[in-house]
């Protein structure tokens, strides 16, 4: 039996659908169902139509505040990370000859990330704070005399867990689009004279984008839609989009939760799209 | 796992077996062989209740210091059927109640938390008379009253939140009645905790929270509702504000006190704000704070590690400071019914039967009925805890841990001493939406 064209592109998507729209479209209609609507301020919802709740998130200076604080934190982590990422992916897949030893090597910056991202954030703390390693190690060296309390529970501490979080989620793309470039390509370079930064800035970044942009969405998606590392490791000292409203569920002011929820995924559905408008995905990876 | 049964003899039996198979109906399989096996056990009859009650589950869910794993299988051997304890923290907790109620049967509750689950319609009246203990629970929670001393009512007071007028009313009833919200099983006052060592004096009053002294060395309680009223009990103790009820706070008390958490966290007053218990043992034992408000089983944590802490007592003097009290009591879920409803009534008997009060009282909470509490505990341990005299021996904590030397006296004294000094009690505010708000620009600030 031969089944039709079109019948057979839909059971390749069936899969997919039959996970997104319960897991993803359903909630989602959910919460913006909820954030049209009024609360008695018990947990109760009153079925309306009001945009109050946009309203507020739009005219509150806390919002303001909020998104500056994730996006500052997303930036930074966007840059380490970056710079982490592409010169550990460049190193193994450009200097190490031996292309078994480099996928060892790939293998070994993964093994970190067997354990759990919370275990790893958390073994900061004995190393970061007043009477941590790196303090006491400096103080018994006679650099500082009083502990460097910046080191823990600050936006230092929140930059630091992110980055070893998520470097991970730079190398696994950048490395996979470096090794689908053609080495001839380089030789050539090399040949004509190019220098080892030209190469890298002609030849190695413009090929290496679509994995950059892929990392980026990772990295971006993850820190703006994360409060705990924030929570934790800033010691309560800063707070995030979606930290403020996990608190707001806490006393139970969903529709609130429900705009601010919506907002923040609009913006970072914006971001992505950007994103992919400076690459085509599609190509990148069918190719 | 409870079977369906479609011949149940006694309709209130088949109303039960029926609500749990449709509760449990995505595991099917399960269902369908729990079935099987449990066809014919429903008879009825009370000679062979311990056949019935084998299969019988219930979900005890709340915050881990006070719905603890220990004393559930305590109540499972006891009791001949299982007692699952399940954590969560307090904003979980209280959603999971209100949004799946059916996947709860034990809610365990806050005072506030009884006072939304009523008005939510998710539990029901608990009739007073079907506990057994009740005429010797403490006044504290049936009258609002201890040894003739009123029990301030700032905040949401255990008695204030105790009493329903009917079964299924959704509002809190003043005055005593036959119907309650939940059955208050475990409490305590929550102060200050510091190292005397490097503090240098006896802390007596919150005031010392904010003390330039221990710029960069403070901390506080981060849970917005709870935290708030710690700020203000600090700042009444300095001397900066007088409010009307700490526990409900007007939108202008609201923004003073935030606005006085901003000044301090932006002169660097704060090295940190903590969440839950282990954070705060964590911040004190690793040097990173001196002062902060804290929990008195944690500063036992704390001392656990051989590192000096002590709880400060912070008695009532001029109207000011006090013990902020909170208590946790368990609430009977609206869809238990029948042989289910039963068990829980036995579960809520056995708790109040001593086993669980001695223990909880060993990490230094209290139980609403001490009398029984008592009887599991050896003389010189409740000398300690509750007496507040001098512990005749070493004092173990609820797994036979050391904690104390002997010749300690507890912290803030006996127990009456401690509790007639709590002058609010956790709570959730009309204005919390704002409160929230505002606590959030203290956050980012």
């Amino acid at each position: 039996m031969r089944l039709s064209k079109p019948v057979v592109s839909w059971l390749y998507v069936a899969p997919l659908v039959l996970v997104l729209i319960p897991f993803f479209v359903v909630p989602i209609v959910v919460v913006l169902i909820a954030s049209v609507f009024d609360t008695d301020g018990f947990g109760g919802l009153i079925p309306t139509f009001t945009l109050s709740n946009y309203l507020n998130v739009f005219t509150s200076t806390l919002t303001f505040n909020l998104y500056y604080e994730t996006i500052k934190f997303t930036v930074l982590t966007w840059i380490f990370t970056l710079l982490l990422g592409f010169f550990i992916a460049y190193y193994l897949v450009f200097h190490v000859k031996n292309q078994l030893l480099a996928i060892g090597l790939f293998l070994l910056c993964t093994v970190p990330f067997w354990t759990s991202n919370i275990i790893r954030m958390i073994s900061w703390i004995p190393l970061l704070g007043k009477e941590g390693l790196i303090n006491t190690a400096l103080i018994k060296i006679g650099l500082i005399h009083e502990p460097l309390g910046f080191l823990l529970y600050s936006s230092f501490a929140v930059v630091v867990a992110y980055v070893h979080q998520l470097t991970i989620f730079m190398i696994v793309p950048i490395f996979n689009s470096m090794v689908r470039i053609d080495k001839r390509v380089i030789e050539a370079a090399v040949d004509a004279g190019a220098s080892r930064f030209d190469i890298l800035r002609l030849i190695v970044i413009p090929l290496s984008k679509s994995g950059i942009a892929l990392g980026t969405i990772f990295v971006v998606a993850i820190v703006m839609g994360d409060f705990f590392v924030t929570k934790v490791m800033s010691g309560g000292g800063s707070a995030s989009v979606v930290g403020a409203f996990y608190e707001d569920i806490g006393v139970l002011q969903y529709p609130g939760a429900a705009a601010s929820a919506v907002v923040l995924t609009v913006i970072l559905m914006t971001s992505v799209a950007l994103i992919l408008r400076t690459v085509d995905i599609r190509k990148e990876i069918t190719s | 796992m409870i079977s369906d049964n479609p011949d149940g003899i006694a309709p209130k039996v088949d109303e039960a077996e029926n609500h749990v198979s449709r509760r449990s109906f995505l595991k099917v399989g399960a269902a369908v062989a729990g079935a099987a096996a449990g066809s014919g056990a429903i008879t009825g009859f009370p000679t062979i209740w311990a056949q019935e009650i084998k299969d019988i589950e219930l979900r005890h869910v709340g915050v881990s210091y006070s719905v603890v794993k220990a004393i559930g299988d305590q109540a499972s051997k006891d009791l001949g059927f299982k007692v699952t304890m399940q954590n969560l923290d307090t904003s979980a907790a209280i959603n999971r109640f209100i949004t799946q109620p059916n996947t709860v049967d034990i809610a365990d509750l806050e005072g506030w938390q009884a006072k939304l689950a009523a008005k939510r319609g998710v539990i029901q009246g608990i009739e007073a008379k079907k506990i057994k203990e009740f005429d010797n629970f403490l006044p504290i929670f049936t009258k609002g009253e201890l040894d003739g001393h009123k029990i301030p009512r700032q905040g949401i007071s255990p008695y204030e939140a105790l009493y329903l007028a009917k079964p299924d009313a959704t509002e809190l009833h003043d005055g005593v009645t036959e119907w309650l919200t939940n059955v208050p099983q475990v409490y305590n006052a929550d102060s200050i905790g510091y190292r005397p060592d490097l503090v240098g004096h006896t802390v007596t009053e919150w005031k010392d929270l904010i003390d330039p002294k221990f710029k960069g060395k403070a901390a506080i309680l981060d849970v917005p509702a709870i935290g708030i009223m710690d700020a203000a009990l600090t700042f009444e103790s300095a001397g900066l504000i007088t409010y009307a009820n700490k526990g409900n706070m007007t939108k202008k008390e609201i923004d003073f006190t935030c606005d006085k958490l901003i000044e301090l966290k932006k002169d660097g007053h704060f090295r940190a704000t903590w969440t839950t218990f282990d954070q705060s043992v964590q911040l004190m034992a690793a040097g990173e704070v001196v002062i902060q408000s804290m929990w008195s089983p944690a500063v036992a944590a704390v001392r656990v590690k051989q590192i000096p802490c002590t709880y400060a007592p912070v008695n009532i003097k001029n109207g000011k400071e006090g013990y902020r009290g909170w208590c946790n009591g368990m609430g009977l879920m609206k869809h238990l019914t029948g042989k289910k409803l039963e068990a829980a009534y036995e579960y809520m008997n056995w708790y109040m039967s001593g086993w669980q009060g001695a223990f909880v009282s060993r990490y230094g909470y209290y139980s609403p009925v001490p009398s029984t509490a008592k009887k599991f505990m050896t003389p010189a341990e409740y000398a300690f805890w509750y007496e507040g005299k001098p512990a005749p021996e070493e004092v173990k904590d609820p797994y036979g841990v050391a904690m104390e030397k002997a010749g300690t006296v507890r912290d803030g004294g006996s127990f009456t001493e401690r509790v007639t000094n709590i002058s609010c009690w956790n709570t959730l505010m009309d204005e919390a939406a704002y409160m929230n708000k505002r606590w959030n620009d203290f956050k980012v600030a």
